[in-house]
């Protein structure tokens, strides 16, 4: 996998001279990685497989009611580093987090802490929908279900029609709770997904590609939830759609092959970006 | 291909080329088809072959033959007292009553030893059935009744046709008065084929008439309950452990090369553990449901561990993600979501392990479950034996009878694992899942 990025970035022209020319580009992160008011705190932070490393060194802050959107080209590590903010690489053998990653302030590494309450507070949208194999009503229910979140049947039936409808999902579905989510359309399941993850109410959304098998239509009301969503808590999104990146988010994140190449305010990166391969990358010039 | 055209040779169609080796692939998918259906039908032949046999051998075990005979129920042998005292009854002489009614039909019988054979073509067991029609009905006492009574192994087998009525008396186990008595019973109709009851109802016996697998067959019962009682739970757990929970380390990847040796091992050591250990250190009383359990237990668990992180490892690791990122504990994680999709897998390797453990011999006959049992057992710690140790007991046994008893108790035997089987498949579809 890791060669064929070196082989892609390899071939890709601008690339390549600069790199055989011997002036190898600082990959130092350029722009500023903190925010005033910050949720998430992320320092140093580097991650392996085995003896692979995926992330190099990465600082970024995550505001309080705002939304950073990360880019990249595929394998660059934005998954990766996504997921190691609510601790789901936990459950990769092999893979070793280190650095200081704060929520709020705590370390949320540290020895002592139990992931399961975090990732309560720390949803996440997984980049391949991945509905459980039981009904679409089960889906959505299941963490309210287990956090003891609602306190009768109605309030579990209230909880779940209105996740579903702030994903967009409920016309096509509300005559068929009962089936099975994994029944559903590619495009259905992610926002099911979506669904199910909004519905514990999670003040730090992570979010990979959700919109990726989405028609504009429906891209749209997820894009207007991300809005929503906003004024409580704080959104981490990853996509690959630079128009997307640029009307949903605040700050935009550029990864490239496992650093954090540029940080900046999202029209910042999309006019002027400081570091070429930011540039060669919205541009089109790379990915 | 691709060289070729770089090289410019006349431009190929990517069509002609797939064209030109098609045949020769078909030719081998054929090839392979015809193997595999060759692999298949010979199974089957040798399954047929062997169900065959059986069946053949042991479908007469099915019937038996009765013999009818009027039998007085005279007052002064059963109750001389005419007090109705049931301890009187039950000691009562009935088999004089059978000899009574023996002569009546005989009357020309009267020699000694012609009366002792005249008597041995009636089952011993006849007597009881009399006691038991007695003790049911006194109001029987002073009647005339004509009665079907159990005829003995050898006129079952005679009337059966296991015994070839034509072959010298010397060499043969029915000598020719019997015959011309079996002969002259069967032409006034007082021979006769049932269905043998006694067969399902009775425990093991000396006589092949009275030998029945009802005792086998609640031991094997009771056997299995508790070795699905111990070997699920804690197969099922320990999988779970080392699949999910567990640590990978040296210390886990040895346990594992370990239960993997387990399932390999031959099963007449763990009878030999259980001997040594269970009875030996602990104290569990032999020749009971409750050894033997533990013992088929120790045997199945790696088949059920093994089969059942199989069925683990199945599980796309997306529903545990999917699960733990709405913040379930791991043992939530693990019992609403991988452990139903699992189930399916792990019933199998179950149901795999107790069919088994169901016709498991050899560690028994390590822990008394040879000992010869008559009575049914009634509990896991009553004295009992299973089916497969009683065929092995029965093919043991010299007289004729036992042999078609025995396929007949292989019958039964195979019915069970068929249905276990069959209960297998049935479970998978109804647990099975799509994701
Ligand atoms: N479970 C894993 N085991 C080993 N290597 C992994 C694993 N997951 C990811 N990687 C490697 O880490 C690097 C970053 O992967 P990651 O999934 O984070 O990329 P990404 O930026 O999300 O790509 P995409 O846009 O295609 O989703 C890749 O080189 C990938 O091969
Ligand atoms: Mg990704």
């Amino acid at each position: 996998m890791s060669t064929t990025v070196d082989e892609m970035s390899r071939r890709t022209g601008a690339m390549s001279s600069a790199e055989l020319s011997g002036e190898r580009e600082s990959r130092a992160t350029v722009g500023d990685v903190t925010v005033a008011n910050p949720r998430m705190v992320c320092r140093d932070v580097d991650v392996w497989y085995g003896a692979k490393q995926a992330i190099k060194g990465v600082s970024l802050d995550i505001g309080k009611n705002e939304v950073v959107s990360m880019i990249g080209p595929s394998g660059c590590g934005k998954s990766t580093f996504l997921r190691c903010l609510n601790r789901m690489n936990d459950t990769i053998d092999g893979c070793r987090v280190t650095g200081s990653i704060q929520l709020d302030g705590q370390d949320i590494y540290d020895k002592g802490l139990d992931p399961v309450p975090l990732r309560a507070q720390v949803g996440m949208v997984f980049q391949k929908p991945n509905p459980f194999p039981k009904s679409i009503y089960e889906n959505v229910a299941y963490g309210a279900r287990i956090h003891g979140l609602t306190n009768n049947k109605a309030e579990l039936d209230e909880l779940v029609s209105a996740s579903l409808q702030k994903a967009g999902l409920w016309n096509e579905v509300k005559d068929r709770l009962d089936q099975p989510g994994t029944g559903l359309s590619g495009g259905q399941q992610q926002r099911l997904c979506i669904a199910r993850t909004i519905a514990v109410s999670p003040e730090v959304i992570l979010m990979d590609e959700p919109c990726s098998a989405l028609d504009p239509i429906a891209t749209a009301i997820i894009e207007e939830l991300i809005d929503e969503l906003r004024a409580n808590y704080s959104i981490a999104i990853v996509t690959h759609s630079m128009q997307q990146a640029a009307r949903v988010s605040q700050r935009t994140a550029y990864f490239h092959l496992g650093d954090l190449i540029e940080v900046g305010e999202t029209n910042q990166i999309f006019t002027n970006p400081k570091h070429r391969l930011t540039e060669d990358y919205i541009t089109g010039r790379f990915g | 291909m691709n060289n070729a055209r770089a090289a410019g040779a006349p431009p190929q169609r990517t069509i002609d080329i797939v064209n030109a080796s098609l045949k020769r692939r078909y030719a081998k998918e054929r090839r392979f088809r015809l193997l595999g259906l060759g692999a298949v039908v010979l199974g089957l032949l040798f399954v047929a072959l062997l169900f065959a046999d059986i069946v053949g051998k042991g479908y007469t075990a099915f019937q038996q033959t009765y013999i009818q005979l009027p039998v007085t129920f005279d007052a002064s042998v059963i109750d001389p007292e005419g007090a109705l005292d049931p301890e009187t009854l039950r000691r009562a002489n009935y088999a004089a009553l059978i000899r009574k009614a023996q002569r009546e039909v005989f009357p020309e019988v009267t020699a000694r030893r012609d009366t002792r054979a005249l008597g041995s073509m009636i089952s011993v067991g006849a007597s009881s059935h009399l006691r038991d029609m007695v003790l049911a009905d006194p109001d029987l006492i002073g009647t005339t009744k004509e009665v079907w009574l159990l005829a003995d192994d050898d006129i079952d087998m005679l009337v059966k046709g296991h015994i070839d009525r034509t072959l010298p008396e010397s060499e043969r186990r029915v000598k020719d008065q019997t015959l011309g008595w079996v002969e002259r019973l069967e032409s006034e109709g007082r021979i006769e084929k049932r269905f043998n009851t006694i067969f399902f109802t009775h425990g093991t016996s000396r006589e092949p008439e009275l030998a029945g697998i009802a005792g086998a067959l609640m031991g094997s019962f009771y056997t299995l309950a508790l070795t699905l009682l111990f070997s699920f739970p804690i197969g099922v757990g320990a999988a779970l452990y080392l699949e999910e929970f567990a640590p990978k380390n040296r210390w886990t990847d040895l346990i594992e090369v370990n239960i993997n040796n387990l399932a390999a091992v031959p099963s007449i050591v763990f009878g030999l553990l259980g001997l040594a250990v269970f009875i030996g250190i602990f104290g569990v009383p032999r020749s009971t449901p409750l050894i033997a359990a533990l013992v088929l237990s120790l045997m199945t668990l790696p088949t059920i561990i093994i089969a059942s992180r199989a069925a683990l490892k199945s599980v796309p690791p997306s529903i545990r993600e999917a699960a733990l990122g709405v913040g379930a504990s791991p043992l939530q994680t693990q019992l609403h979501h991988v452990l139903p999709l699992a189930m399916p897998g792990m019933l199998t390797g179950t149901i795999i392990g107790m069919a088994q453990a169901l016709g498991e011999t050899a560690p028994l006959l390590m822990i008394g479950m040879i000992a010869f049992i008559v009575d049914i057992p009634s509990g896991f710690t009553s004295p009992s034996t299973v089916l497969p140790v009683q065929i092995f007991l029965w093919a043991d046994s010299p007289e004729r009878a036992f042999v078609e008893r025995t396929s007949a108790a292989i019958m039964v035997l195979l019915a069970f694992l068929i249905l276990m089987n069959l209960t297998a498949v049935l479970l998978r579809r109804r647990f099975e899942r799509r994701w």
